[in-house]
């Protein structure tokens, strides 16, 4: 490994082939990739779901499951034939040579051992460190990959660590025993975008320091043009496009590169840019109604507050050593309102209370303080456990983030969708509901003979149709939508993005929009509410709030996207 | 993948239910030879309980002097026993007893368990803590023991039978209910439903309690071949069913004693009928709960 040519790229795949073995039929999962990585540079490997990125970043490692296997190719790292490698020199080679990030960083430690301590572990199964000096060579690890107070939090388990935190000690492991090529599978979804940023450009700096060579599987084109130098475009197990990152991003040359791109939510489009047959049709912008008008939704000091960790520790109660600890707001106070038929999005990070403050107006969790005023009337009274009899039930109705979570595992579409009907809607079993769930299915593009699938039959946005397809099913005259495409496709998101413009124009409906995605909300809606820390910091027009934010954090948030070279 | 998957199967016509889920039963039965074969020997031991008393032929309870202790022969398959009476008639009888009971006493805890431990994983708070003591307690005996002292307490009838082995199989649905509800207790799907306008307990009922069916039919399956064990080992200890009542474990306690002497038939056919609807039951429940799941249902 040390006699590496001077022109022999460090990674280099031809012609591979992956299958898997199901219960249909052998699938290919990935046909003829061909990639080369010279030393030192990134590639970007982009696609949507199921089209092969991850597994033919598996296949270089060899960690397919047991149902995949290598059909055909080679890949050759630094001249050695890892199809053919011994299962011994695989395992010196994963973590010291290349090494992977995964997606999900709580998914990818250990719960039990303290971070340090899994630095460690890697350190020592590489022979990169003795017993002796582990804890220094960990800590330091952890001070490479810039987390505060690294002697501290040496002892620290993953639960105590915030998701960007956790990546960071996982780049930590990964990079630990200085390997050539690092594959990072997705590293930042699920982050918020300026933690996106932070970890991003800390694989990125790491990787240039040390003349790696870095793997970056996304499918977020834009992410992998503002990192990568290098983009190949994947569809189906197929490579479509090769070509630089400036190239793809300017003038992407396939198809499919293109209606990737078009698909993008980018500054300066309309909802309607993003499909990949351009409709004519202009935007339906329903007009909210008159200012003078009472508002549909009234929200005025909303409170949320929770005990906080430890007080209710009977035992410290016990030997009356309880400190007055003060309870925790996670919505801090708020105001705003609503009017009807209005599109206002809720923006911020994890954990600044905008799903409680979601969840509150929806009824499904009790307040602590101030009101929520539907059409003037105060609902935040009534407990949530008995909101689902109250006469205002069927005007509020969500769309959950996670279409897969939100369906129930055991119910078909049809039996999902009409559920609201039967309790709320008067609507009778048999050929009633049957139509009802007929005229959803076609509201929100579903195929009817899809409705008697269970959820796991349906692709992803087909389930998040279901869950739409439900929530209008009472004609609500609030929606509130968390992150409703989060989970899915960017060419899936557009086609959902449309459709929620096209229904709230004919329903009449108001939308909350909960998102950290500014892009998407920009899209969609009316107003801005910018949320930290439980409390708003900032609200406005959404051109005013994108184009002149008043308070540096949305700034922040804003400057936190990708931006790629154009 | 799954989107050209999907498009395929549009235009099928959706066959009538029922046909749906004996195709869906053929496909399991196809895919799993074991449980093929769990499913036969389950046929078997129904059919044996249903018919038995006019499939046998002899009389299970008439003892014939002449006859006593005679090894298997063409005429008595099985022997016969030390009062005459033909073993194999016996053995083919007592699957209906046996079956009642445990089919019984695992419908009742059953239902009881999974309805203490839904509730309670469902509300938590004080329901939950009280619930998961009393079962914590029931828990703390060894398990056979409990059900010996129940029934020399209240009673020595098969009715109390069912009840003790009732009680002690108890606390294992409570905890998987519990667990299985508790997991899901905030899950999308379960917002949803109360969006929907589903009270608390329908939710639960309706929305929840159904997912949670499959890892019980397991526990259901296995609990069966354990109730069975159980209610033959009250019996052979003498409590519960009393001769000359036909029953695996009371002809296995009666045929102990004739070992020693040479005559195993005794002890032996009751004791292999036991050990195969055992055997049958365990290996049920695989098959059960890919019955009941509906992903499996592709």
């Amino acid at each position: 490994m040390d006699a590496v040519e001077v022109h022999t790229p460090l990674l280099e795949v031809h012609e591979l082939t992956v299958e898997f073995a199901t219960r249909n039929g052998t699938v290919r999962a990935v046909e003829h990739v061909d990639l080369t990585l010279p030393k030192g540079s990134t590639l970007g490997i982009v696609g949507e779901s199921g089209s092969g990125k991850s597994v033919t970043s598996y296949a270089v490692l060899r960690i397919l499951d047991r149902a995949g296997h290598i059909a055909r190719g080679s890949i050759r790292f630094s001249g050695v034939d890892l199809v053919h490698a011994s299962e011994p020199d695989m395992q010196d080679i994963r973590g010291r040579e290349i090494s992977m990030i995964f997606q999900n960083p709580r998914a990818a430690l250990n719960p039990i051992r303290s971070v340090g301590k899994q630095i460690e572990d890697v350190l020592l199964r590489h022979s990169q460190t003795t017993k002796a000096h582990a804890r220094d060579a960990a800590i330091e690890a952890l001070r490479l990959v810039r987390i505060a107070r690294p002697q501290e939090r040496y002892d620290a388990y993953p639960f105590q660590l915030s998701g960007g935190m956790c990546q960071r000690i996982v780049i930590a492991i990964a990079l630990a025993c200085q390997p050539q090529l690092l594959i990072a599978d997705e590293p930042t979804t699920g982050l918020d975008v300026t933690t996106q940023k932070a970890v991003m450009d800390l694989i990125a700096d790491l990787t240039r320091e040390r003349h790696m060579s870095t793997i970056l599987i996304t499918h977020d084109l834009g992410l992998a043009a503002t990192y990568c130098d290098h983009i190949m475009v994947m569809e189906k197990g197929r490579v479509v496009e090769t070509a630089s990152a400036r190239q793809v991003f300017a003038a992407p040359s396939h198809p499919y590169t293109q209606r990737l791109m078009r698909a993008t939510p980018r500054p300066g489009i309309s909802v309607r840019d993003l499909l990949p047959d351009p409709i004519s049709a202009p935007v339906p912008r329903p007009e909210p109604a008159m200012l003078g008008v009472p508002p549909l939704l009234e929200v005025a000091n909303l409170v949320k507050e929770y005990p906080s960790a430890g007080s209710g520790a009977w035992f410290s109660r016990l030997r009356g050593t309880t400190p007055e600890t003060k309870p925790f707001r996670a919505v801090d106070g708020i105001s705003f309102s609503l009017r009807a038929g209005e599109s206002v999005g809720l923006v911020g990070e994890s954990g600044c209370g905008k799903s409680t403050t979601s969840s509150m107006v929806m009824r499904l969790l009790d307040v602590s303080g101030g009101s929520i005023k539907l059409n003037g009337r105060d609902i935040g009274i009534v407990p949530a456990a008995q909101f689902a009899a109250d006469p205002d039930r069927a005007k509020l109705q969500m769309v959950f983030q996670d279409a897969t979570d939100s369906l129930n595992p055991r119910f078909t579409a049809f039996r999902s969708i009409v559920d609201p009907l039967y309790r709320l809607g008067n609507v009778g079993r048999g050929a009633t509901a049957r139509a009802k769930a007929a005229e959803l299915a076609d509201m929100v593009g579903l195929p009817r003979p899809l409705l008697d699938r269970f959820p796991h039959q349906l692709s992803g946005g087909q389930k998040a149709r279901v869950g739409i397809a439900r929530a209008i099913a009472l004609r609500p005259q609030l929606l509130i939508l968390d992150e409703p495409t989060a989970a899915l496709d960017v060419s899936v998101q557009a086609i959902v993005l449309n459709l929620l413009m096209e229904l709230r124009a004919s329903l009449g409906m108001a939308y909350l929009f909960v998102s950290h995605d500014l892009h998407v909300v920009r899209l969609l809606c009316d107003r801005v509410i910018v949320m930290r820390a439980g409390a708003i910091i900032e609200q406005g027009p959404t051109e005013r709030v994108m184009h002149q934010p008043e308070h540096a954090y949305t700034r922040e948030l804003l400057d936190a996207l990708p931006h790629p070279p154009s | 993948m799954s989107e050209t998957g999907t498009i395929e199967h549009i235009a099928a016509p959706r066959p009538h239910p029922a046909r749906q889920f004996v195709h869906h039963l053929a496909y399991v039965l196809r895919g799993n030879p074991v449980t093929l074969l769990a499913f036969g020997l389950f046929v078997l031991i129904v059919l044996c309980a249903v018919f038995g008393p006019s499939l046998v032929p002899y009389n299970p309870l008439a003892s014939e002097a002449g006859q006593a202790l005679k090894p298997p022969s063409l005429a008595h398959w099985f022997g016969t026993d030390n009062v005459g009476r033909d073993v194999f008639s016996r053995v083919i009888v007592a699957a209906r007893l046996d079956m009642l009971i445990s089919i019984s006493a695992v419908a009742l805890s059953f239902v009881a368990g999974s309805a203490l431990g839904a509730l309670a994983g469902y509300y938590g708070g004080w329901f939950d803590r009280i619930s998961g003591r009393l079962i914590d307690t029931i828990m703390a005996f060894p398990l056979f023991v409990l059900a010996m002292g129940i029934v020399a307490a209240a009673g020595n009838t098969v009715q109390n039978v069912v009840y003790a082995t009732a009680i002690i199989n108890l606390p294992f649905y409570a905890r998987v209910a519990r667990a299985e509800v508790n997991v899901r207790r905030e899950a999308g799907f379960v917002q949803a439903a109360r969006l929907s306008g589903n009270s608390s307990l329908r939710t639960l009922a309706v929305h929840v309690f159904p997912n949670a069916l499959p890892p019980m039919m397991i526990q259901i399956s296995l609990n069966l071949g354990w109730a069975v064990l159980n209610a033959a080992g009250l019996s052979f200890i003498g409590l519960g069913v009393r001769p000359p009542a036909a029953e695996w474990g009371i002809m296995v306690a009666e045929g102990a004693n004739f070992i020693v002497a040479g005559e195993w038939w005794l002890a032996l056919f009751p004791g292999a009928a036991l050990m195969i609807a055992v055997f049958t039951f365990n290996l049920l429940g695989d098959g059960l709960r890919d019955i009941v799941d509906p992903q499996r249902r592709t």
